[in-house]
């Protein structure tokens, strides 16, 4: 099953070699990570998507807390959270088909933010699901190239364990 | 009165001080020269040229092991750091305290591949508890502060420290913080209550229990704890090979070891218990044969102190974390107020049951008057030392003799590679296990190949007049390796004679670098050959030209369930069958 890990930790250099040499050195795979600053300057977030059986996830989870420089571990899935991300598309659409790319856009909310002669690029931000769905939409049209950013994800108040 | 600046290199002395070091084990070169200058006239602190960084690392284990403090390493940067690895790993993979201070290439240059640059934090990343590199000399005290404080504390562990040139060459104040306190590493110390009443509980109610204690008894000083909590529960206990002398040898519920090379009743007493009490221990693969078939009647309990440890390997049905100290104080505090008399009676049918085990399969082996028997050996060395000596050993089948026919009453007597299993570990580690004890007998129990492995290290030994003894089990092969080539491998020695018989000579090594080299080449040597080790004050190489077709039984074949094992071959007709250990 597919975990979505929330793990606080010290800022410093050499904490995401190992947080994910703790990935490589066990075999466990990373499907997207994400680092970022916190209110704290000297704390960062980062935000793990993990698969595993339970067995994995607790040692996923174990073995993170126990790293010296991590602070707090959450699983996300034994909690109501909210998830995003954001993706860059590149489409290059035939002259027939550039109404189209505008128009699904705008059904999902996201904005164009630079065109060529032939390309435009789209940003996204959303939930997995409604980013895949775009992504399929886009693809029988032309996708030159996309980027995502990887999850996000914060517990929703009230819920945090 | 103002405070007196200090360069980074003295900072480092004065940061050992305070941390109550006196011995470093080193080994100099360019970056590190201004430490080395600095330690060369210093009162205090002894640092031990060894002949390899390697030889440095295993002696501050073995320097470790026996103290319970952490070992202290200075090396250079690039060679002498990477030549520290295998020490590190073995340190790591047996949770050892350890401090290891890697010279750097100074700060400007890393990155460029600069002369003996060697990313050395990066390269030990996945086998230390924590690695620093300091970038400035103001941070310096309070990182090597911290590094101890990991170090010892929680689950012990190696620590690097990596020292660019020119922030050991700077000077500051030297500020020393009292107190170390990292919010994101506090070790649970003591166990959440209610778990340790379910614990007991458990306990309580089985019928079969069975103590299993590893190394963290050890790390945890926890001896009596167990004691007393086996005594209470009239439990049989077996240890795993980091555990030999956490519980007294000679204690009637004593059982041995248990895994691959334990004893026959360690191993049918986890098959059949119905409560296993995992204590200290991480149920690693050389302990649990097949895992889902380990203990498959039992309920399991498990005590540890890092988590990662619990459910890691087999199923838990109870876990506890915490230190174990602590943990079992409160439970036998729970047991002694709640445990009824009546439960005693229950226990005498488990406890004849295992006295058969043990009287039906003992550890044996066949006595011969012509060649000598390995196991002789050892059982002489435990005759002769009256069981008193400090014993060490390398990895192979010396290993799992000095486990089975050496009984150990105490802890801290035992220093052996269990989880990496390195070749190479028992002479320095001897050595450094000598420079901590200086009145003990310390033995390392050797094969012909490991012994090689970190040979050079006879010189450290002489020049320091530390009286170690090396027993070499000369079997003129990797005997384990030929072992499992004997039994799963149609008897094919792919490249494991040495033909060491006489290459080298080791009565002529050790004379080379001016020890003594003693020889037995029959079993009515043996006993004279180690008593004039044990007598003479200085470092000896006994060379025991054994049988080289012995195995190690009994054994549990990889990948089998730990009650399937092979046992001693059938007599042969004119030998003698010796009852060892039990
Ligand atoms: C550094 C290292 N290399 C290889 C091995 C694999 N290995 C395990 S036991 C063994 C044979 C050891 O031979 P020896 O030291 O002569 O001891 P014996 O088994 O004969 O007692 C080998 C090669 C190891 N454990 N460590």
């Amino acid at each position: 099953m597919r975990h979505t890990i929330s793990v606080l930790v010290n800022n410093k250099f050499g904490v995401l070699s190992n947080v994910s040499g703790l990935f490589s050195g066990r075999g466990f795979n990373i499907e997207s990570i994400s680092v970022g600053m916190t209110l704290d300057s000297s704390v960062s977030q980062m935000t793990i998507v993990t698969r595993g059986d339970d067995q994995i996830i607790e040692q996923i989870t174990k073995q993170l807390n126990k790293l010296i420089d991590v602070i707090k571990v959450v699983d996300l899935v034994e909690v109501d959270h909210i998830e995003r991300e954001m993706v860059l598309i590149k489409v290059a659409p035939k002259q027939e088909h550039k109404a189209e790319v505008l128009r699904l856009t705008e059904i999902f909310r996201g904005r164009v933010v630079d065109s060529s002669q032939k390309t435009y690029t789209i940003e996204v931000t959303g939930d997995e699901k409604k980013i895949e769905a775009l992504i399929n939409l886009l693809k029988p049209i032309g996708i030159k190239e996309f980027v995502r950013t990887g999850k996000v994800a914060m517990a929703r108040e009230g819920t945090a364990p | 009165m103002a405070k007196k600046k200090l360069t980074g290199a003295q900072i480092i002395l004065e940061a050992l001080k305070r941390e109550k070091v006196s011995t470093v084990f080193g080994y100099p070169g360019g970056v590190v020269l201004g430490i080395f200058d600095e330690l060369y006239d210093d009162k205090e602190l002894k640092l031990i040229l060894t002949r390899h960084e390697q030889g440095a690392v295993h002696m501050a284990d073995g320097y470790a092991r026996v103290t319970g403090e952490p070992g202290v390493v200075l090396v250079t940067s690039g060679p002498g750091a990477t030549n520290t690895v295998t020490g590190i790993a073995t340190a790591y993979m047996d949770s050892i305290p350890m401090v290891v201070l890697t010279g750097q290439v100074p700060t400007v240059l890393i990155g460029n591949d600069a002369f003996q640059e060697a990313d050395i934090v990066g390269i030990t990343r996945p086998c230390t508890k924590y690695n620093y590199l300091v970038k400035d000399v103001k941070d310096l005290a309070p990182t090597i502060k911290e590094a101890f404080h990991i170090a010892r504390t929680g689950r012990p562990g190696p620590v690097l420290v990596d020292l660019p040139k020119d922030v050991t060459a700077a000077a500051c104040d030297f500020d020393w913080p009292e107190k170390i306190d990292i919010p994101s590493y506090r070790p649970k110390v003591a166990g959440n209550k209610q778990m340790v009443r379910q614990a007991a509980a458990a306990v309580a109610r089985a019928k079969k229990p069975l103590i299993l204690a590893g190394g963290g008894v050890v790390a945890s000083g926890a001896y009596a704890e167990l004691l007393e909590l086996a005594t209470i529960l009239n439990a049989p206990v077996t240890t795993t090979l980091m555990a030999l002398g956490a519980f007294p040898a000679s204690n009637p519920l004593y059982l041995g070891m248990p895994g691959m090379h334990g004893t026959y009743c360690a191993n049918m007493a986890i098959q059949n218990s119905d409560l296993l009490l995992g204590v200290g221990v991480r149920f690693e693969d050389r302990v649990t044969g097949k895992t889902n078939t380990f203990a498959p009647h039992a309920q399991i309990v498990q005590i540890d102190i890092d988590p990662t440890s619990i459910r890691k390997n087999v199923r838990v049905d109870i876990p506890v974390v915490g230190d174990i100290k602590h943990v079992l104080k409160d439970m036998n505090g729970v047991l002694k107020s709640e445990l009824k008399h009546k439960w005693d009676a229950v226990q005498q049918a488990w406890l004849k049951q295992i006295r058969q085990w043990n009287e039906s399969h003992p550890l044996t082996y066949d006595y011969d008057d012509e060649v000598i028997k390995p196991q002789y050996v050892v059982e002489k060395l435990y005759e002769i030392s009256k069981g008193n000596a400090i014993i060490t050993t390398e990895v192979g089948q010396n290993q799992m003799w000095a486990a089975q026919f050496y009984r150990y009453e105490k802890p801290r007597r035992w220093l052996s590679s269990g989880g990496l299993g390195t070749m190479g570990y028992g002479f320095p580690a001897a050595i450094g296990a000598q420079m901590a004890a200086p009145d003990a007998l310390v033995v390392d129990i050797a094969g012909d190949g490991s012994i090689q492995m970190n040979i050079q290290e006879l010189a450290t030994a002489v020049i320091n007049k530390l009286p170690v003894k090396v027993a070499i089990l000369n079997n003129q092969y990797l005997g384990m390796v030929r072992q499992w080539q004997e039994l799963f491998f149609e008897e094919r020695y792919a490249h494991t004679f040495l033909d060491s018989h006489m290459i080298p000579d080791f009565v002529k090594v050790a004379e080379a670098y001016g020890a003594v080299g003693l020889r037995a080449t029959k079993p009515s040597e043996v006993v004279p050959v180690i008593k004039e080790a044990f007598r003479l004050k200085k470092p000896v190489f006994m060379d025991f030209i054994c049988d080289w077709k012995e195995k190690v039984y009994p054994m549990v074949p990889a990948g089998a369930s730990i009650d399937q094992m092979l046992l001693q071959e059938p007599k042969k007709t004119k030998a003698r069958r010796l009852k060892a250990v039990k």
